[in-house]
C-alpha cells in the first residue's frame, strides 16, 4: 500500500491542477478585471453626470440609456445579471483619470474615439456605439439658420476637456471668425448658461444638443443648425494592458449589434436556439463554444440580448421613444443604408 | 551620549518612515503607468495647445504653447485674488467697525450681513450670483447705459476703454507727485519732533496728487479720450457691445461672491482687533488731548493692528485657494484652463497636478512672505 503512495498523491495532485484548469480558463487567470470584477459581483461603469438617451439617472437612481446599455451587457455576459452595474457619473474632465486610476472598469460615457487619447493616454477603445459629429444650436429667434451667419464677437458655450473645444478653435479659425468661448466643466452649467442668454450657440456633440435641447426651458425656442463641423465617433473604452477585459467590452456591443443584424430580440432570443441558421445559433449559444475564450460560460451572449435586448431595441427605447433623435442616420445597420458594421461572431 | 541616541534615534525613524512611504507610492505610480503605458514628463509644456481661452491678460490662442495657457491661468487666478483681496479688506474693515458702532441699525446689519454669508458654502454663493445675477441681467441689446458709458449685460460689463496721447508725461507726473508726498512726510516728521509743529500732511498730499497730474493734462499736452461701446447685432436678437473694455460676468461673479464671503472673516478680525485693545488705552490718550481721530490713528490702530494681521493673512490665503472654484462658472483661472483643459487634452495627470500644486503653494507663501514682513514692521519694537 505505502509503495503505491507516492504515485497516489502525483496522480492527486495532477487531478487537481487539471480541475483547476477547467474552472479556471487561462483567460479568466490572465485577466485581472475580469476576476476583480467576478469577486466584487457588480460591472464598474462610469457615465455621464446625465445626458438623456445615453447615460441619465431617473429620480429613484435608476440609469438608462445606449451608453448605460453597454455596461448592463457586459453585466450580463460576466455575472449574468444586467443589474449588476454599480455606475460612477463623471465630468469630461475626470473621466480618463477615473478610468486609468482603476476607479472604474469600463468608460462608456459618450467619449470620442481619438488617435492621441487611443494611443497616448493608457487607454483602448473597444469599438463605437454611436456616430456623432459637433453641431451649434441656437435661438430660433436669433434668425439663424446656417454656420455661414455667425459673425465676429459670437460667443459660444460648451464643456471643458472635450474634443469640442478644439474643433471649435478649428470651425471658427478655418472661417476667420472671432469668438468668445464659455467653457464650463459641467454640462448642467452650460446648458442653464446658455439658456440664461449667457451665449449666442451651444456646441457640442449634435446628439448632445438634442439631448440637452430637451432639458431647455422651452425646447421649441432652439435649433440644431444643420452643419456639422466634425466626426465624433462614440464609444466605450477600458484600460490598455488587459486585452481579455477588451475582448469581453467590444464583443458585448458587438453582439448586441449582430442580434439586430440576424433579427434576434430580447423576446425571441430563446425560440432562435433552434434556428437553422448557424450565425444565429451561435449568438444564441446553441452552437460552439465562443463564450471559452473569454472564460465565460456559453450563454453569455444570450443573457445579453434576453436582459437588455439588441442594438435597436436599445436605441428605441432610449433615444428613438424619447424623441432625441428618433432617425437613427448612420446610427443604422450597414444592411439598411447607415453604418454599423460589426466583425462576424464567430 | 545616551541622550542623544535616545533624541536622534525617533527623528531618523521617522525621516526614513517618509521616505519609504514616498518611495513606495512614487515606485507604484511609475509601475502602473508604465503598465498602461503612460509616459511621464514635462515635454508637452512647448506644444501647441489649440484650445482657446475666452478671457486672457496676455496674448494668447490656441496657437501659443501650453506653457503659456498656464501662464494664462496663473494671471488669471492673480487677477481675481488680487481685486478679491482689496475689495474684501476694505469692505471687510467697513463692516468690521460697524459691528462696534454704537447705531443700532448700522451695528445690526453689519452684524447680519456677517452672520448672512460667512454661514452659506461659497459654492453655493458662487452659483447664486452668476445665476441668478445672470438671469437678472438685461441682454445686450435692452441695456440701459449706466453715466451713458457703462453697459451692464448678461454678456458682461462693458466700460469704455482709456485711450492716452503722451500717457508717459502722465505717468511721470504721477511718480513725481508721489515722491513729492514721500518728502514732505518726511519732512513733516522732522519739524514735528524738532519743533513740535504739525503740517497739514494729508491735505498737502491730495492737493499734490491732483494738482501735478492736472498740470500734465493742461501744458504736458496729455490727452485722455474715451472709446464707449457700441452695441452690434450679429443676427435678429443677438447683440453684444464693440469697443471699450468687456468684463465677463464670470469675473464680476467671482470676484463679488469671493469677496463678499472673504470680508465677513476680515470683518471679525477688525472687530476683534480693535476690542482687544485696552479700553485705557483710549482713555489715556483722550486724556493726553488728542483728538479721537488721532486717538484711533495713533493709539488705537497701531496696537489693533498686531492682532488683526496674522488672521487676516489667514483669510487672504484663504481667497486665493478659493479663487479655483472658478471652475464651476467658467471663469478661467489656473484649474480650469491647465488642471481642466489642458489636463484633458493632454492626459498628463500626474504632470499638470504636481505644477498646480506647486504653484498654488508658490502664491501662498509669497502672500504669507509679504504679510509676515508687514506683521514684523508694525509689531512692538522692544528697545
Amino acid at each position: 500500500m505505502f509503495k503505491y503512495l507516492k504515485q497516489l498523491t502525483s496522480l492527486v495532485a495532477m487531478v487537481a491542477v487539471l480541475f483547476t484548469f477547467t474552472t479556471e480558463s487561462i483567460a479568466a487567470k490572465k485577466s485581472k478585471t475580469l476576476k476583480n470584477t467576478q469577486k466584487k459581483g457588480f460591472v464598474r461603469c462610469g457615465v455621464s453626470q446625465g445626458l438623456p438617451g445615453f447615460s441619465n439617472a431617473d429620480a429613484a437612481g435608476n440609469w438608462t440609456g445606449v451608453d448605460v446599455d453597454v455596461c448592463r451587457a457586459v453585466a450580463a455576459a460576466v455575472l449574468g445579471d444586467a443589474n449588476k452595474v454599480k455606475f460612477t457619473p463623471l465630468s469630461a474632465k475626470e473621466r480618463f483619470t477615473a478610468l486609468t486610476s482603476g476607479e472604474i472598469d469600463i468608460l462608456s460615457r459618450n467619449t470620442t474615439w481619438t488617435l492621441s487619447r487611443d494611443a497616448d493616454i493608457g487607454l483602448t477603445f473597444v469599438g463605437v456605439n454611436f456616430y456623432d459629429g459637433q453641431g451649434f444650436m441656437v435661438r430660433k429667434s436669433s434668425g439663424i439658420t446656417s454656420t455661414g451667419q455667425f459673425k465676429d464677437g459670437i460667443s459660444a458655450c460648451t464643456n471643458i476637456g472635450t474634443t469640442t473645444e478644439l474643433n471649435m478653435r478649428d470651425f471658427f479659425n478655418s472661417k476667420g471668425i472671432k469668438y468668445e468661448p464659455v467653457a464650463f466643466e459641467k454640462a448642467d452649467e452650460v446648458v442653464a448658461a446658455y439658456d440664461a442668454g449667457r451665449c449666442d450657440t451651444y456646441t457640442t456633440d449634435k446628439s448632445g444638443l438634442a439631448a440637452q435641447r430637451t432639458k431647455m426651458k422651452n425646447p421649441d425656442e432652439h435649433i440644431v443648425l444643420p452643419e456639422t463641423i466634425s466626426k465624433e465617433p462614440l464609444g466605450p473604452v477600458v484600460r490598455q494592458g488587459d486585452s481579455v477585459w477588451e475582448d469581453i467590452v467590444r464583443w458585448s456591443l458587438n453582439t448586441m449589434i449582430e442580434a439586430e443584424e440576424y433579427g434576434i430580440t430580447s423576446a425571441n432570443a430563446d425560440m432562435m436556439k433552434t434556428s437553422d441558421n448557424p450565425a444565429i445559433k451561435r449568438l444564441v449559444g446553441a452552437e460552439g463554444e465562443l463564450g471559452a475564450a473569454f472564460g465565460l460560460d456559453n450563454d453569455w451572449s444570450l443573457r445579453i440580448i434576453k436582459q437588455v435586448g439588441n442594438y435597436g431595441e436599445s436605441y428605441k427605447r432610449n433615444i428613438a421613444d424619447t424623441g432625441i433623435l428618433p432617425d437613427r442616420g448612420p446610427n443604422q445597420l450597414w444592411t439598411k443604408g447607415g453604418i454599423l458594421y460589426v466583425p462576424p461572431a464567430r | 551620549m545616551n541622550l542623544k541616541l535616545k533624541d536622534i534615534v525617533p527623528q531618523l525613524i521617522t525621516v526614513i518612515a517618509v521616505v519609504l512611504i514616498f518611495g513606495f507610492f512614487t515606485y507604484n505610480a511609475q509601475i502602473n503607468m508604465e503598465n498602461r503605458g503612460i509616459d511621464f514628463g514635462y515635454g508637452f509644456l512647448s506644444q501647441e495647445s489649440s484650445f482657446d481661452v475666452q478671457f486672457s491678460l496676455i496674448e494668447y490662442d490656441g496657437s501659443h504653447s501650453y506653457f503659456r495657457a498656464y501662464l494664462v491661468g496663473l494671471l488669471n487666478t492673480i487677477l481675481v485674488s488680487v481685486i478679491g483681496i482689496i475689495i474684501a479688506t476694505i469692505l471687510g474693515v467697513i463692516v468690521g467697525v460697524a459691528r462696534l458702532s454704537p447705531n443700532y441699525l448700522i451695528n445690526k446689519f453689519a452684524a447680519f450681513y456677517v452672520e448672512f454669508f460667512r454661514n452659506i458654502p461659497l459654492l453655493l454663493q458662487i452659483f447664486f450670483w452668476y445665476f441668478a445675477a445672470l438671469r437678472a441681467l438685461p441682454l445686450p441689446q435692452d441695456a440701459e447705459a449706466i453715466f451713458g458709458v457703462f453697459f451692464l449685460t448678461i454678456k458682461g460689463l462693458y466700460v469704455p476703454a482709456f485711450i492716452w496721447q503722451n500717457f508717459s508725461i502722465f505717468f511721470y507726473s504721477l511718480v513725481a507727485a508721489v515722491i513729492a508726498i514721500i518728502v514732505i512726510r518726511i519732512h513733516a516728521k522732522k519739524v514735528q519732533e524738532n519743533q513740535g509743529k504739525q503740517i497739514p500732511v494729508f491735505f498737502i498730499s491730495l492737493g499734490l496728487i491732483f494738482i501735478l497730474p492736472l498740470l500734465s493734462f493742461l501744458i504736458g499736452g496729455v490727452k485722455l479720450s474715451f472709446e464707449v461701446p457700441v452695441l452690434k447685432q450679429l443676427a435678429t436678437t443677438s447683440f453684444i457691445y464693440e469697443g471699450g473694455v468687456s468684463l465677463p460676468p464670470e469675473l464680476i461673479a467671482l470676484t463679488l461672491s469671493l469677496s463678499l464671503y472673504t470680508a465677513t472673516f476680515i470683518a471679525e478680525c477688525v472687530r476683534a482687533g480693535i476690542q482687544g485693545v485696552g479700553k485705557g488705552q483710549k482713555e489715556a490718550a483722550a486724556s493726553i488731548g488728542l483728538t479721537p481721530n488721532q486717538v484711533l490713528k495713533l493709539v488705537i490702530m497701531p496696537q489693533a493692528l498686531r492682532i488683526i494681521i496674522p488672521p487676516t493673512t489667514n483669510q487672504y490665503l484663504n481667497l486665493t485657494k478659493n479663487s479655483s472654484l472658478a471652475a464651476a462658472i467658467a471663469y478661467p483661472d489656473l484649474v480650469l484652463v491647465f488642471a481642466g483643459t489642458a489636463l484633458m487634452q493632454t492626459g498628463k495627470a500626474i504632470e499638470i497636478v504636481s505644477i498646480t500644486m506647486f504653484t498654488y503653494l508658490t502664491l501662498s507663501i509669497s502672500i504669507s512672505i509679504l504679510m509676515n514682513w508687514y506683521n514684523k514692521r508694525i509689531a512692538i519694537q522692544e528697545k
